[in-house]
């Protein structure tokens, strides 16, 4: 420790010479030379190793190169009528998808939460909630569709159990975090007057977490939908399939169609959480 | 808080106002009607015949799910080895993109009010499609391939990296801006002197997050046949080989959570 202060010394005096000199240079990110070439070689090992890895089939991708042009030429003249109906349709879905899992996953998500915050819950329980958190954040959310899809039959509602179970691993989480740091004098001030656990969860823990669990269920309402767009591919409903089966027919002023009207909801609904978000604060 | 009077003349305190109170009922109500209206498009969507039978399926599901096929976890650290390419090169791709959005994107660095919008642009579209979506894009474009699996990573990458990054860059101090182009220096040598070294951890600690969460979404891009350990996902379960999903899921949880060791250990280094 001592000899690595000394070097470090060292280093530090031959800076200040260079710089008297004129000649100065920024200090590294990484402040270990060994380190630092290290990361840099393996770095390069590994690029090189990557790249070599990586199969392209250029005949295939020149052959896409026309389609590419087709795909953005669509977008500049989406499509939204010769498939109005399915768009609507699945755009409905979708919407309703969005909501109705996001109630039923934040509701869910605070006996999680509850469970999965260390200082007010045994550990028996803190173990099985956080390991409720761990599955439903590992997997992503179409691998978790495609096992709703073969309990539940194709359809929108193995689409909202999917988001509503994604929903729970997010927001518990979250929760979790946040009443693991909340002031604990409020609570032990409510506890100090007999209250039960009832009523100390209802007035003092409750009141420091509801604008960020406000904040949060909006935000996370915003994430549904974007799910919501893409699980649709293995069969759970919403706007996902439509697009899917847009692209397969080659229809790409309807698929350019769909991603503007994604992309026009997600603005929206960053637009209005970013607001919620400012008014609970 | 609002005060009234009962018949006795005693004074009566309450939360809300009668009007407050009213409002707030109705605004539960609507949103109530709300959800029921939207569980109700649901339900009609759905065969409730399938429903009925979920336990028995799920049941099904796990007993020929049991026990995995270790077997074919041999046939898996190609697949895998390709997921962590996409996800690495992808990242890789995605931040050298990003970096130049990111500066065009914060306020105090823009060349042009118009630039920025156009930066702002670029990084909500990027952020509002789905990695798979893109991936679908890509495929119909490039072919099925580990190519379209990375660009589709690259591409969702640009807008998460750098919307954190413009963040970060709105955010410096800007009294070493100020001193360095006191001395006269270029608009390239204030970024490169003045902000590039305040935003460097920043930077380093999104990057090292982004490329765990594509490590995540590498694991499915397969599934829309753009390369990786979720081309052999897609084909078991297509031929309900449930064994053999369940050696792929174990082995994507393993992967995942490395990675978020890992990510976790570099951002605590960094910051």
């Amino acid at each position: 420790m001592n000899e690595r202060a000394e070097t470090q010394l060292t280093q530090e005096q031959a800076r200040q010479q260079a710089a008297q000199r004129g000649q100065w240079r920024r200090l590294p990110l990484v402040e270990n030379p060994r380190l630092r070439w290290g990361l840099l070689i393996g770095a390069v090992v590994y690029l090189v190793l990557a790249l070599a890895s990586v199969e392209v089939n250029w005949a295939r991708v020149a052959e896409g190169a026309g389609r590419a042009v087709n795909f953005l030429g669509a977008f500049m003249q989406p499509d939204f009528v010769s498939r109005y109906d399915d768009i609507v349709a699945g755009l409905l879905e979708s919407l309703t998808m969005t909501l109705t899992s996001t109630v039923v996953g934040v509701l869910l998500a605070i006996p999680v939460g509850l469970g999965a915050a260390r200082n007010i819950s045994p550990l028996p329980i803190y173990f099985i909630c956080r390991a409720i958190i761990a599955v439903s954040r590992t997997f992503q959310e179409i691998i978790i569709a495609i096992l709703f899809v073969v309990m539940f039959g194709f359809g929108p509602l193995a689409g909202m159990i999917t988001l509503a179970f994604a929903t729970i691993g997010f927001m518990a989480k979250l929760l979790a975090e946040d009443i693991e740091d909340l002031d604990w004098r409020q609570v032990e001030a409510v506890r100090a007057t007999g209250a039960s656990w009832w009523q100390t969860m209802n007035h003092a823990v409750q009141p420091q977490v509801m604008p960020r669990l406000i904040g949060l269920s909006v935000y996370r309402l915003d994430i549904n939908f974007r799910e919501s767009a893409v699980i649709g591919i293995v069969g759970a409903g919403g706007i996902g399939a439509t697009l899917n089966t847009s692209l397969s027919r080659y229809e790409y002023d309807t698929s350019a169609a769909i991603l503007l009207v994604i992309i026009a909801i997600v603005l929206l609904c960053e637009y209005s959480s970013s607001h919620v978000r400012r008014w609970t604060q | 808080m609002p005060v009234s009077t009962n018949t006795q003349g005693l004074p009566v305190w309450r939360r809300r106002t009668t009007r407050a109170q009213w409002l707030q009922y109705l605004a539960w109500l609507a949103g109530v009607s709300l959800f029921l209206l939207c569980w109700k498009v649901i339900s009609d969507n759905t065969m409730w015949v399938f429903v009925e039978d979920a336990g028995r399926q799920g049941a099904d599901l796990i007993s020929r799910m049991t026990p995995p096929e270790w077997g074919y976890a041999n046939v898996l650290w190609k697949p895998m080895w390709d997921t962590i390419n996409i996800a690495t090169l992808g990242t890789a791709i995605g931040i050298m993109m990003a970096f130049p959005v990111a500066f065009l994107a914060a306020r105090n660095t823009t060349p042009h009010p118009l630039v920025r919008s156009a930066a702002l642009v670029v990084i909500v579209s990027s952020r509002s499609i789905n990695s798979l979506i893109w991936a679908m894009l890509l495929v119909t474009i490039l072919g099925p391939g580990v190519l379209a699996g990375i660009i589709a990573i690259a591409l969702r990458s640009i807008g998460f990296v750098g919307k954190l990054l413009y963040e970060a860059i709105e955010e410096i101090h800007p009294t070493p801006v100020e001193a360095i182009s006191a001395t006269g220096a270029s608009r390239l040598q204030v970024m490169n002197y003045g902000v590039l070294p305040q935003v460097m951890p920043a930077f380093a600690g999104i990057s090292v997050y982004r490329w765990d969460i594509n490590i995540r979404e590498s694991t499915v891009l397969g599934l829309v046949g753009a390369g990786g350990i979720g081309l052999q996902l897609n084909a078991s379960i297509n031929s309900l080989a449930w064994d053999q999903v369940s050696v792929i899921f174990i082995m994507i949880f393993a992967t995942v959570l490395v990675s978020e060791w890992v990510s976790a250990r570099v951002r605590h280094a960094i910051i």
